[in-house]
């Protein structure tokens, strides 16, 4: 059903959203057009496929578009429900990976950008939030393989683009991950040996040189 | 009748709360017997803290004990632990889904936080504007009933699915702003759908046992506003 018609992302390659999205379709071994997005000049595509919020990612379907990033792996999930399932099968597993994937957007990811953004003086809030939500993680995957348990699931796809962004929120934020959340580091290192996740997070240090550029750019210095 | 011997259900909430309304239409809707748990205003009770501690918010579903937070996935969660009760909340098909899923969290990364900011406002100038952003927002949302809806009555076509919980939630609030800051959100003329949407919404079966009438709302929002000498705000908190 899904196989024969178009597909398309939008992205950048720099975002955590955006990398969720690979990993999920690769994680389905689905063949894709990945089309990287100039964030200053967005093109006329990216601009008619998400007129309410104007980012990346989007994955078009068929020319249908789909945004938001967990709605987009949920999506993938449910077009292609006959490998790999990201959600597991019992309704009330499927609240619980739910909520942890929304919490990683909120506790983690919203937070992690504050680090960044933020001068020094008005980080104080977000980075207590931030390692804060980093530990009710470790307490959440517990001693599991994965968030999913042994299968990678969709907590694991929501957060694993920490894995790319990790050295530049410890910089911004001034904490060590190793210290802050071990577990987690060596959760992303497990991760880091699958294929789907391997070929979709950028080096570490090519993010961290695109967010200095990026706090130039905003006069953070 | 979904209710079944050994089923236990349990809602934390409070009635003036959007984000339990949520939750109890979503079990209305399935038919699903459950024991309402009203917290007390302004207190925690330790079973909330206990079945939600990573937000300490209502509402929260107990289901044979096993708790699950935040209104959304509680409605997610209803749709499929009850599959074969009353109708499916959401569509089957896998892009309708994603459709109502990017609607739903419209309405609460940005429709709910630009409510939450105009009933913080404190001049005349910032609540034009945030009323003005507020009404962008619903024209964002008629204009999705239309793509939606199919020509039917509701966002879920034919009777309520999942982005007429996620939205109708705040009609009664809806109004209470109304009234206090004098501006016409819902407009007859300007958006239509959403006006006739509204009335069908709060005139349900699932919906108007629970939903609470604005005038309580009011009189709830003053009492809180003279006590905290704060705005009240939409917050599943209390």
């Amino acid at each position: 059903m899904a196989e024969t018609k178009e597909l398309v992302l939008l992205n950048c390659w720099a975002s955590p959203y955006g990398m969720r999205c690979r990993i999920a379709l690769a994680e389905k071994r689905v063949e894709y057009e990945h089309k990287d997005e100039n964030l200053m000049e967005k093109s006329p595509l990216l601009l008619q496929s998400n007129p309410v919020h104007k980012k990346i990612p989007v994955l078009v379907h068929g020319g249908k578009p789909v945004c938001e990033s967990l709605v987009i792996v949920q999506y993938v999930d449910e077009a292609w429900p006959d490998r790999a399932p990201l959600l597991p099968a019992d309704a009330y597993g499927r609240a619980q990976a739910r909520f942890w994937a929304d919490f990683v957007d909120k506790k983690i990811f919203e937070c992690g950008t504050k680090l960044w953004m933020l001068k020094k003086e008005a980080q104080g809030e977000a980075k207590k939030e931030f390692t804060e939500g980093l530990k009710l993680l470790e307490g959440e995957l517990g001693e599991k393989k994965y968030f999913g348990g042994d299968t990678f699931g969709f907590v694991d796809v929501a957060l694993v683009p920490l894995m790319a962004w990790f050295r530049t929120y410890e910089s911004f934020g001034s904490f060590s991950a190793e210290t802050e959340a071990p577990k987690l580091v060596a959760w992303g290192k497990r991760c880091m040996e699958r294929e789907s996740v391997a070929m979709s997070l950028p080096d570490p240090g090519k993010v961290y040189e695109f967010v200095c550029f990026m706090r130039k750019m905003f006069g953070l210095g | 009748m979904a209710a079944a011997e050994g089923i236990e259900v349990k809602l934390i909430g409070a009635w003036p709360s959007p984000f339990v309304l949520r939750a109890r239409i979503a079990l209305n809707l399935k038919g699903v017997e459950y024991e309402f748990l009203q917290e007390k205003f302004g207190e925690k009770s330790e079973l909330l803290l206990r079945a939600n501690p990573v937000y300490k918010k209502i509402p929260v579903l107990l289901h044979h004990g096993k708790p699950i937070c935040e209104s959304m996935i509680i409605v997610e969660y209803v749709d499929e632990a009850w599959p074969a009760a009353g109708r499916a909340i959401l569509p089957a098909d896998p892009y309708e889904r994603a459709l109502h899923r990017f609607w739903a969290s419209y309405i609460d990364d940005k429709l709910n936080p630009s409510g939450a900011a105009l009933s913080k406002t404190q001049t005349e100038e910032a609540k034009v504007e945030a009323a003005g952003q507020v009404i962008a927002g619903l024209k964002l949302l008629e204009e999705a009933f239309g793509r939606l809806s199919k020509g039917k009555g509701f966002f879920g076509g034919d009777d309520i699915g999942y982005v007429d919980i996620a939205l109708g939630c705040f009609l009664g609030w809806l109004k209470v702003m109304e009234k206090t800051s004098g501006v016409k959100f819902i407009d007859e003329e300007k958006m239509p759908l959403l006006a006739g949407w509204a009335e069908r919404f709060c005139a349900h079966e699932a919906v108007k046992a629970v939903m609470p009438e604005p005038e309580r709302l009011e009189a709830f929002a003053r009492k809180r506003a003279a006590s905290a000498k704060a705005p009240p705000a939409n917050q599943n908190t209390f």
